[in-house]
């Protein structure tokens, strides 16, 4: 059993995955996020590995990873920085990218080295179904990685239960079609959570792009098992002093 | 005229399969946001272009509104200069001038009939944001066109021209501010808007069906060039079609109906800025890696760590660091040969043009011109050469040239 598989089974609501950009907003400050987010109540660290064309991220993400390139990030550099971070950390990491860095570091390669961390799973959101059925699902099983599907407001349903077979670990719903860090209506959000909720899926759900305070972190878990939280933090880090010290106060009153 | 031709398994020169891919090269690499969207004109769109009434209406305006066909005409002086015969296919004397309208009729008849109210559009050089906030004012629908921050700086003329039109001109800032990062603020509008939106991509570019839907839709050149050549010369087949890439429509197009005839040399011109080797190009076949851009895998200019890398190109419409998937295909199996001009080169080519000919191109077109002396041509040879646009807009480039010769 993987920590992700470990967490679902001993914690069933009000799961906290928080995202944040490898690299940002220093090179070396990785980790001390990480740990930041493990100490305040995450139960698991998304860590984005930045990319010059980030098409499912908005400008606040997007402009987190252009500042952890500019500051020098590389897939390489993150597997070095998360080498021995499993002394520390010890809830589920998820890398979450695009194909194309991945592609250039080897598809193969990669699932190999982030197993060997261990990461818990990888979300690629530009990773269509066909060609993860036909040619990269098997390398990521092979490795024992969980892989994470999207499914949003305007995936059918018959489209879910397939993208929700596919996935392992969870399925993250999307809260509503559109880059992270809109605003959204969350009426039509409650709906299409409760349609979700009455699908008997086989993965639990986190809700994810717009969560960023306690009252829309709740209102998403009334649904589902948990929520993402991205830009929000992204941007309490960006203009924090301390990152321990902002961390804890952003995380504080969402658990809280 | 056009057969309707129905996706099959194995895909073709001229059809990719049934998941987009020609040959390793293509696909539909989008995140979930996109899906229906996609998928919605991945089931509709072949059944729609080829309805008799779609088909009437897009005859009717690549005719009367467009003036097409356009001419193919045998430029006796530059055939001279290079001892061969060279056919200008006259591209650059459609509305708008250049052949970015022919696609851009066909996506906004077809967002009629998919009853999107709302039309997205990105832009390099504005030729092609300007041809679809055309056909957006004739058909009275609302167009946004996105456009890098310093592209609006470096073609100011076609800005004014959009908004004339009345479309919403709205800079990208993110990234390096060009064509690359315009069509990210595309893509990512188009997720937030579902419902209501089609975007109108302007080359043969990004995720299944949109580079085989955009090769068909300028596949009117190539059908044109043979009924024109026939005419001419008593056969439909040149020996070379030679056309610019940046991201291969205007060559997908020349290309098209000549894709199964191997007798017929089909011959790319990519954009090799400051020189191949310079840090200063575009040429993506030279300098690309197969990789993953704008929704599908195709040959991309990046780092050895897979970051997208900007291009240059004095030719805003070359400066993309990617070719459509159909192109990648052309260059991997040899169908295509794949040669490249410099600025420097292209200027050049440009002025040559005007000069023997009185034909002002567009430097995207010139790289194709500059491209001829490379070919060794026989006096036998026929060559039918793309000429995509006109060089209105790029008369300050061509200014700053001539006073820096004098
Ligand atoms: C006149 C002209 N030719 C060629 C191009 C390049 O596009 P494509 O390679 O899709 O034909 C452009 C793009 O702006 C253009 O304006």
């Amino acid at each position: 059993m993987n920590r992700l598989e470990e967490l679902f089974q001993r914690k069933k609501e009000k799961i906290l995955n928080v995202y944040c950009t490898a690299g940002f907003p220093e090179l070396d400050s990785t980790l001390t996020v990480m740990k930041a987010l493990q100490d305040n109540g995450a139960d698991i660290i998304e860590l984005g590995m930045p990319y010059s064309d980030p098409l499912a991220d908005g400008p606040v993400i997007q402009a987190s990873g252009t500042r952890a390139l500019q500051n020098g990030m590389t897939i390489e550099k993150l597997f070095a920085q998360l080498q021995d971070c499993r002394k520390e950390i010890y809830i589920p990491i998820i890398l979450m990218g695009y194909m194309n860095p991945v592609l250039q570091y080897g598809f193969e390669r990669f699932c190999q080295h982030a197993a060997a961390i261990p990461v818990d799973g990888l979300i690629l959101p530009d990773l269509p179904e066909h060609e993860f059925e036909t040619e990269y699902g098997p390398i990521i099983k092979r490795y024992g990685l969980d892989f994470i599907f999207l499914v949003t407001p305007e995936t059918s349903e018959e489209r879910i239960k397939k993208l929700d077979e596919l996935s392992t670990g969870f399925l993250y719903a999307v809260s509503s079609s559109s880059t992270t860090g809109k605003q959204q209506d969350f009426d039509a959000v409650e709906k299409y959570l409760q349609r979700l909720q009455g699908m008997n899926l086989k993965n639990p759900v986190l809700v994810g792009f717009g969560i960023k305070d306690k009252q829309s972190f709740e209102t998403a878990c009334k649904h589902a098992s948990g929520a993402i939280i991205g830009t929000a933090y992204i941007k309490n880090i960006e203009s924090a002093q301390d990152i321990k010290a902002g961390t804890k106060a952003f995380l504080q009153p969402i658990i809280g | 005229m056009i057969n309707i031709v129905t996706p099959n398994n194995k895909g073709t020169y001229k059809q990719p399969d049934i998941f987009g891919y020609y040959g390793s090269f293509g696909g539909a690499y989008i995140p979930e946001m996109l899906h229906s969207n996609v998928e919605e004109l991945k089931e509709k769109y072949l059944q729609i272009m080829y309805e008799e009434s779609f088909q009437k209406e897009f005859q009717h305006l690549l005719h009367d509104y467009a003036g097409r066909p356009t001419p193919l005409f045998l430029a006796e002086r530059l055939s001279k200069q290079f001892n061969t015969k060279i056919y200008l296919k006259r591209e650059d004397l459609n509305h708008t001038g250049a052949h970015k309208i022919n696609n851009a009729i066909g996506q906004v008849l077809l967002a009629l009939r998919l009853g999107k109210k709302r039309i997205i559009a990105e832009t390099g050089a504005g030729q092609h944001g300007v041809a679809t906030a055309t056909v957006c004012a004739l058909k009275g629908l609302e167009c946004i066109v996105y456009m890098g921050e310093v592209d609006m700086e470096r073609q100011q003329p076609n800005v004014a021209r959009m908004r004339m039109l009345g479309a919403t001109v709205l800079p990208a800032t993110s990234g390096s501010k060009t064509l690359k990062d315009a069509t990210n603020e595309a893509i990512r509008d188009w997720i937030n808007n579902p419902n209501d939106t089609h975007y109108v991509i302007g080359s043969v570019v990004g995720p299944h069906p949109y580079p085989d839907m955009v090769a068909r839709f300028q596949s009117v050149i190539s059908e044109e060039m043979k009924k024109q050549l026939k005419e001419k010369e008593g056969t439909e087949l040149p020996d070379y079609v030679v056309a610019c890439v940046g991201g291969g429509s205007n060559a997908a197009g020349a290309f098209y109906h000549f894709l199964d005839d191997p007798k017929v040399q089909l011959v790319a011109v990519e954009a090799a800025g400051c020189g191949i080797n310079s840090g200063m190009s575009a040429a993506t076949t030279q300098l690309g890696k197969p990789g993953v851009l704008h929704g599908s895998k195709s040959l991309v200019m990046q780092t050895p760590d897979g970051q997208v890398v900007e291009p240059h190109s004095i030719s805003a419409g070359l400066d993309y660091p990617g070719i459509g998937p159909l192109h990648a295909h052309l260059y991997e199996s040899g169908r295509a040969k794949f040669l490249s001009a410099t600025d420097k080169e292209s200027l050049d080519a440009a002025f040559n043009l005007t000069k023997m000919e009185g034909i002002i191109p567009a430097l995207e077109s010139a790289h194709a011109l500059a491209a001829l002396k490379q070919m060794k041509l026989k006096p036998t040879d026929v060559t039918i050469l793309c000429l995509s646009g006109r060089g209105d807009k790029d008369l300050a480039t061509y200014m700053k040239a001539m006073e820096s010769n004098q």
